[in-house]
């Protein structure tokens, strides 16, 4: 047993943090929140040089091969640095769906051209406000597919999708759909995180793949996984706002001192702390699982989820208190971290849905609605 | 990152637990909540001592000491697995806690050859079953301004004064008692730590009943009390780094062991499928779910806190901060858990005579709690440690700090 990455896991965090912050900064954050360009395309090209956004496509498809505890070392530093590329959707959905599910031809189709940065692919699952896992509404007949997807992170950037439909016969699936292709119209949507662009996909009648094998379950499966890897993002996010507020209260002097000596901040700064590090905790348990595809995933990402959207909320709004009036600007940096919380809670649902999959993962009888249904 | 076991591991854990159903019964859901320092009557001392001596005979006491101290010179995964393998099992209550968590480290990292040999052995055998007299009425996060004092009477040290909240004290042969060696210097540079036998002329302990209606602490007088300078642990006037080891280990002991024990989140369920809420089981309630979920969450994530401590242990790192967070965070869940289940019974909240869900025992915790959130340092002092300590705010104004002991009003 062993409850802490390994020296060869804390190297690539140590050279996937050199290069992050060699190409973000608050600067281009900012300037990116003012006027979108979608994603930083130069950060985009470093990362795809490094090999960052290949870590677990197999070697055999141009990857690392590598497994979801060295991809979770790296969405923490995507969150830390707030990198506005389009990564999560395509590293912690997509790649793995295509990995596991792919058929030979559909991986040498794509995981190439991701391995690679050529093409940029997203996931494609909410249909619009209240969405759970389960309400897929988006139809597939004869290989064309009809629906509205909404919100999709990078949608409008986005070359493919894996989206999710039913098929003729009503059960859930994964499909590989070509953005540009006709039949599909992207607009953008006004994100909370404006780094990190959202589209609502209009489909219709566009051509769509399937990904054999993937059912209900399988989505549950994958979007288990997903909840881990955000979890780190969001210690990631959770940490660093968590950083700018010690600093600042440091800097900051009121009544003649430090404004981090007085205890009630003091205090705060020490319960987001342990929030993160009770967060931290349950992630690590959830790579595990996920990594040796361990029985007890559910369970984990469900722990990992919720703790981890409870430190990165209190974080990221506590740290605008922490730095007064200035926090609420729009030229100070707090929001950056609100902004990007948000977007990561929003990315697979909130708590109440997370609170109901890990009850039922401990045996809860069920309710009285899915008895009746 | 592995939270399954190697080969090794594996092996151990077989082995204990080969050893433990042969000296022991599983435990079946009937029995009483265990809590530290629980042993209220001397039957349960003594069964607890046995047991402690029996895991002894067996190599399976001390599992991370040294094999020089008569240990098992085992790792911290191994001590994890014993724990885990052990609370499987009805044992006495576990009183060695202080013994072997605080005084044990604080006698390998201060006390001189002769005391470690004369010591060590009788705490892994349970012979020596010891307490920690630090606290006092006027003194409790503000240790240093203890005022129990010393002085000198030729080759032996005379002490008066009061200690409070000494937990076991009733039934501890032993103590290490924090006094005032020199009045004349500020209050962190003029203590001094001893080691007491608890029968000495001029010891009295008192018990003390807490809110759950138990009586696990004391308060102890100290009245003309003898002690020979030979039985200083540490240098003179150097006890206040002496008490600083006792009290990370302390931290961190409150933070991974059994010592607090507890319900689990999971036996929310039962309770909650027993009772009615609009007119259907409470268990189908959303919100009920929500607070279950939540609960499981945070006593998942305690646990695997507590697992890293150990990890950073075995990799000779301080994990002096995960102590702290452990040592935050579970009283107050316990504290929350608790309070749930008792509102969940509605109209019968706190009536503990409904066994099958088990409302006596979340009462028992829900009154132990609070001092949970006091004991080894208030969840306030944690905070100031995580805050000063890690993340680098500045301390807490000292008035005192440059004050000799004795001016200070």
């Amino acid at each position: 047993m062993d409850f802490d990455f390994s020296d060869d896991q804390e190297e690539i965090r140590h050279a996937v943090a050199r290069l992050l912050d060699g190409h973000t900064s608050f600067e281009k954050s900012h300037e990116m929140l003012d006027d979108s360009a979608g994603f930083d395309r130069d950060l985009w090209a470093a990362m795809a040089e490094g090999g960052w956004l290949a870590v677990t496509i197999p070697e055999d498809y141009g990857g690392a091969g590598m497994g979801a505890v060295e991809l979770a070392v790296l969405a923490q530093e995507i969150g830390r640095t707030l990198a506005p590329i389009p990564f999560g959707a395509a590293q912690y959905l997509a790649i793995p769906a295509l990995v596991e599910y792919g058929s030979a031809a559909q991986k040498s189709a794509l995981l190439p051209d991701l391995a690679s940065g050529q093409k940029i692919i997203t996931v494609a699952l909410a249909e619009g406000a209240g969405f759970a896992p389960g309400d897929i509404a988006a139809r597939v007949v004869d290989g064309k597919i009809t629906g509205v997807k909404s919100p999709v992170a990078d949608g409008g950037q986005a070359d493919i999708a894996l989206v999710a439909a039913r098929d003729e016969t009503g059960a859930p699936g994964l499909y590989v759909v070509d953005l540009k292709a006709k039949g599909v119209t992207a607009e953008p949507l006004d994100a909370m995180d404006p780094t990190r662009p959202q589209s609502r996909i209009t489909l219709s009648d566009a051509p769509a793949d399937r990904l054999a094998g993937v059912d209900g379950a399988a989505i549950d499966r994958l979007i288990d996984g997903a909840a881990v890897q955000v979890a780190f993002e969001q210690l990631g996010v959770a940490a660093r706002a968590l950083d700018i507020s010690t600093e600042y209260a440091l800097e900051r002097t009121a009544f003649g001192r430090p404004i981090g000596g007085f205890q009630a901040l003091k205090h705060r700064m020490a319960d987001m702390f342990a929030k993160i590090e009770l967060a931290r905790s349950n992630a690590f348990f959830g790579a595990w699982a996920l990594a040796e595809n361990d029985e007890r995933l559910p369970e984990a990402a469900a722990c990992a989820r919720l703790t981890a959207l409870d430190a990165c909320q209190f974080a990221c709004e506590e740290a605008i208190q922490i730095h007064g009036g200035i926090g609420y600007t729009w030229v100070a940096n707090p929001h950056l971290f609100l902004r990007r919380g948000w977007h990561l809670k929003a990315m697979l649902g909130p708590a109440t849905i997370w609170s109901e999959r890990l009850v039922k993962s401990l045996n809860a009888p069920e309710t009285m609605t899915e008895k009746a249904g | 990152m592995d939270f399954s076991d190697t080969t090794e591991e594996a092996a151990f854990r077989k082995d204990a637990r080969a050893w433990l159903d042969a000296n022991a019964t599983l435990r079946d859901g009937s029995e009483k909540v265990q809590d530290a320092f629980m042993a209220n009557t001397p039957e349960e001392v003594t069964a607890a001592q046995a047991w402690q001596k029996r895991k002894a005979d067996g190599g399976w006491a001390g599992i991370t000491w040294p094999r020089e101290h008569g240990g098992r010179g085992g790792n911290e995964m191994q001590q994890i697995i014993w724990n885990q393998e052990e609370g499987r099992y009805k044992v006495p209550p576990n009183i060695f806690v202080v013994s072997a968590g605080l005084v044990a480290p604080t006698l390998i990292a201060h006390g001189t050859e002769a005391q470690k040999s004369d010591i060590l052995p009788t705490l892994l055998s349970g012979e020596g079953v010891w307490c920690q007299l630090f606290s006092e009425p006027a003194a409790g996060s503000d240790l240093a301004g203890i005022r129990t004092r010393a002085r000198r009477d030729g080759d032996d040290w005379v002490i008066n004064g009061q200690k409070i909240w000494t937990s076991g004290a009733h039934y501890s042969g032993y103590g290490i008692l924090l006094v005032r060696t020199d009045p004349d210097v500020p209050k962190h540079k003029g203590l001094t730590m001893f080691i007491v036998k608890m029968d000495a002329p001029g010891i009295e302990a008192r018990r003390i009943k807490q809110i759950s209606g138990h009586a696990s602490f004391n308060e102890v007088f100290l009245d003309d009390l003898r002690i020979p300078d030979s039985d200083r642990l540490g240098p003179l006037n150097q006890g206040w780094r002496v008490a600083m080891t006792t009290l990370t280990n302390e931290r961190y002991t409150l933070a991974i062991g059994r010592s607090v024990g507890g319900m689990r989140a999971e036996e929310l369920i039962p309770l909650a499928a027993s009772v009615t809420l609009n007119g259907r089981p409470a268990i189908e309630d959303s919100q009920v779910r929500a607070k279950i979920a939540e609960f499981a969450s945070r006593q998942r994530g305690m646990e695997f806190t507590s697992y890293r401590i150990m990890t950073a242990l075995s990799r000779d790192k301080e994990p002096m901060i995960e102590g702290s967070i452990g040592k935050l965070l579970l009283g107050k869940l316990r504290q929350e858990m608790a309070g749930f289940a008792l509102e969940l019974t509605g109209g019968a909240a706190g009536i503990g005579d409904r066994p099958k869900d088990q409302t006596g025992l979340w009462r028992v915790d829900y009154l132990t709690a609070p001092g949970n959130r006091i004991s080894g340092g208030s969840d306030e002092i944690q905070r100031n440690i995580i805050a000063e300590r890690l993340l680098g705010m500045p301390p807490e104004v000292r008035l005192d700090k440059d004050i000799a002991f004795s001016q200070l009003k």
